[in-house]
């Protein structure tokens, strides 16, 4: 697969984890020798691989995890305020994913049995700082709090599909994923 | 709790052994014991020769089977829309206050539990519940008070007062079925006089069409199984009247049984089959005992049995298979699925159960009003009958009317019979909207009701559900969108997910937080259900909501604020339980209102 044409100005990509494992950056970063075509296309505001800690205008956001804390929600906004296309990306974005087991619990038992009553805690007490996000009762996906505009499915997607939507959003074309790019493990 | 393993094992040399009984065991374990344990599946599963996870998978599959501990009573609510909106919820939500208990949870000294469930068969009558399987109707403040109070003195069903489980049968109009006066035996003994093939003749002539839906005609189903090869064929009355709003069939079997088995007797005769079943749905257990009663005094008097009217190749008895409250079962293929002891998840069709049915054995099913409509034809003749309907629809229809009427009950009509003129029997005022067949049928609004009943234009299963003016249609087609999510078999795709997904944009909508895309999305998972489902629960799913967007599109478009995506959900209550526990208050610990 080649590279779309270089223009003259470069497409602004914001990514970030929410309640992810990181697996879906993993994978973008798959694309291996891409990397160096896809640096001549995009430049890169906040992203892990930046460390900038807030997003300014973007043309595209890359989300990967779902929300299960008030913080992943303020990101989401942000994101959402800032990029023009805002895509979900694997199953945790899309569903809530491996974080949402968590959905059949009550978030309460599960703060006392982390912090109190399990077996491995010492000075138990449930933390209470105003610096840390408090946990949402459940854990949403994406789409539950603003608008998505792409879904891109996977745990994680494959370079691959990464490549596929990043090189259509670039050229102006609606993504399409194949049979074969649809992979779910 | 467990079942003994001798009490288990009575059980089960009651049903042989039989591993196609598994639905009747289950249900007897259940009534015995209030929930079927893991050891009462793993001695089930050894004694019936099943894998585990079959008798689990049957178990889990039934909504009034239980597989964790249900309440000692188990209160269930009818949650048609009917009962909705003459106040169901708020009757639901005093008696789980007088619990304090919440829904579906169990109190804790065990002693009740409170769910919903589909639609009762009390459309007539509601607000309607379940204790234990047993119906109760006309539920009021007071009623619920007397409830409340028979379960906390923990009195056992059989001594609650009589007059709490009273099931009236109101008809109004009356006409071919139910102005008839059959004496039993004899329309077996005129389908006799005219031969098997005569009899299937004679049911052609009077272009019968099923009376559960489809339309399908009935002579032609019987031909099909008559001239399938094999040395077994059956017949089954669809008695699982689960369409929201229809109670026609409840009538019919508490006031014309014996017409029906009558039918059946007749339909056997035709198409040569030994045996019949009644797929009765769990809901209609309280005619359990009168219909077995039918059937006994109907054995006594030879018309059930061996050699019946002395016809030496004539024997045919009837048995009753009660369902445990799933609506699918009432799609022909997955009520013999469940006759056979299954999950009931309809089948591939072709081939069609007329040629491989119950036990792939020929068979035919049919509902209770074709079978009760068959044995009329079989005696008084094609003409008699075909003196009324139109030239498509032939003979009367049975409709079930509620809602927003002076007088609700069962209206017997021609077929042609415009909704107009039902409207004005049943004392209808202020109509905004009708409900023809049930949530899978079609939502009509005022400039539909010169239409008429019939296969040719509005086709309809029998439940007429009417809505005055000061309904919100968006709430109507929120509670079918629920209906039709919870009864979703489960098997395919677009039906599982499609039905939840419609449900939870309704939900928000009437919540207030819907958005116009959630209208798009609507209509659009609607269409997709309807090319993309296994069966007709799926393709129907949708038309409540593509109706009622088509028809009362002012109606949703009034709880819509914004075009883009709103939260789907209360993002500062979903703090709430972390900001208890960790006794948080900062500004930090909240979401603020307005943010985008």
């Amino acid at each position: 697969m080649t590279a779309p044409a270089k223009s003259a100005k470069k497409l602004k990509v914001a990514t970030a984890s929410l309640a992810g494992c990181f697996g879906c950056h993993m994978s973008l970063l798959d694309i291996d020798e891409r990397l160096f075509d896809l640096l001549e296309l995009v430049e890169l505001d906040r992203s892990p691989l930046t460390d900038l800690k807030h997003c300014g205008p973007c043309d595209l956001g890359l989300l990967e995890g779902g929300l299960c804390n008030a913080e992943n929600v303020h990101v989401l906004r942000e994101f959402r305020r800032q990029c023009k296309t805002l895509v979900a990306v694997g199953a945790c974005a899309i569903t809530g994913g491996l974080p949402a087991q968590r959905n059949s619990l009550d978030v309460r038992e599960c703060l006392q049995t982390v912090y109190l009553t399990g077996p491995s805690t010492t000075h138990a007490r449930i933390p209470n700082d105003p610096e840390l996000p408090l946990p949402l009762d459940r854990v949403h996906p994406l789409h539950d709090v603003v608008r998505i505009d792409y879904f891109l499915p996977g745990c994680p997607p494959s370079a691959d599909a990464f490549w596929e939507l990043i090189t259509a959003l670039i050229a102006g074309r609606t993504p399409a994923l194949g049979h074969d790019r649809l992979r779910y493990d | 709790m467990t079942l003994s393993t001798s009490a288990l094992g009575g059980l089960l040399q009651r049903h042989q052994n039989d591993p196609s009984r598994l639905v009747q065991i289950l249900r007897e374990v259940q009534d015995a014991n209030g929930v079927i344990s893991p050891r009462d599946v793993t001695e089930l599963a050894q004694a019936l020769g099943l894998p585990r996870a079959r008798v689990e998978g049957v178990a889990g599959f039934y909504s009034f089977l239980s597989t964790v501990p249900r309440g000692q009573y188990r209160v269930l609510f009818s949650d048609n829309i009917t009962d909705q909106l003459q106040g169901s919820h708020a009757l639901r939500d005093s008696l789980c206050h007088a619990f304090e208990v919440h829904l579906d949870e169990l109190s804790r000294d065990g002693l009740v539990s409170i769910g919903a469930t589909s639609c009762t068969g009390l459309g007539d009558q509601g607000p309607a519940l379940l204790v234990n399987g047993r119906a109760i109707g006309r539920l009021d403040p007071g009623r619920i008070g007397v409830i409340a109070a028979l379960i906390r003195g923990r009195t056992p069903l059989d001594r609650w007062p009589k007059e709490l489980f009273a099931v009236t049968d109101t008809i109004h109009r009356a006409d071919l079925l139910l102005a008839s006066r059959l004496e039993p035996g004899e329309a077996i003994d005129a389908a006799i006089v005219r031969g098997a093939q005569g009899t299937i003749e004679e049911v052609k002539q009077s272009r019968l069409r099923g009376r559960g839906g489809a339309g399908f005609s009935t002579a032609t189903k019987w031909e099909a199984c008559r001239v399938t090869p094999g040395p077994e064929r059956f017949v089954v009355c669809n008695a699982d009247e689960g369409e929201p709003g229809t109670f026609k069939d409840r009538v019919l079997l508490r006031q014309f049984a014996d017409l029906v088995v009558e039918g059946m007797t007749v339909c056997a005769w035709a198409v040569g089959a030994q045996k019949g079943f009644i797929y009765l749905r769990g809901e209609y257990l309280f005619l359990l005992d009168h219909l077995e009663a039918v059937l006994q005094r109907r054995r006594e008097a030879g018309l059930l049995g061996h050699h019946l009217r002395d016809q030496e190749t004539f024997d045919f008895d009837v048995e009753v298979h009660l369902g445990a409250g799933a609506y699918v079962c009432g799609e022909e293929s997955a009520l013999i699925e469940s006759l056979e002891g299954k999950r009931g998840i309809p089948r591939n069709r072709p081939p069609y159960p007329v040629t491989h049915g119950y036990k792939q054995k020929p068979t035919v099913v049919n509902n209770v009003e074709t079978l009760a409509a068959a044995a009329l034809i079989a005696r008084h003749g094609a003409a008699w009958f075909t003196a009324k309907g139109t030239a498509t629809s032939a003979g009367t229809k049975i409709h079930s009317v509620s809602g927003d009427v002076a007088r609700p009950g069962l209206y017997e009509l021609p077929w042609g019979t415009t909704i107009a003129e039902l409207l004005e029997l049943a004392g209808a005022k202020n109509t905004q909207a009708v409900q023809v067949g049930g949530p899978s049928g079609v939502c009509l609004a005022s400039d539909g009701f010169k239409r008429r009943f019939g296969f040719e234009d509005v086709p309809t299963a029998g439940a007429f559900m009417v809505f005055d003016s000061s309904r919100a249609m968006v709430e109507v087609a929120e509670n079918f969108a629920r209906f039709f999510a919870h009864e979703s078999c489960g098997f395919c795709t677009p039906c599982r997910v499609g039905t939840t997904l419609m449900h939870r944009a309704l939900q928000r909508i009437v919540a207030g937080h819907g958005t116009k895309r959630d209208l798009k999305e609507l209509k659009y998972v609607a269409q997709l259900l309807k090319v993309a489902s296994h069966c007709g629960l799926g393709t129907t799913a949708g038309n409540p909501v593509l109706d009622t967007l088509e028809r009362f599109r002012p109606s949703y478009q009034r709880r819509i604020r914004s075009f883009d995506v709103l939260p789907s959900f209360d993002l500062d209550q979903a703090l709430a339980p972390a900001r208890e526990i960790t006794g948080r208050d900062d500004p930090e610990a909240h979401f603020e209102e307005d943010a985008p």
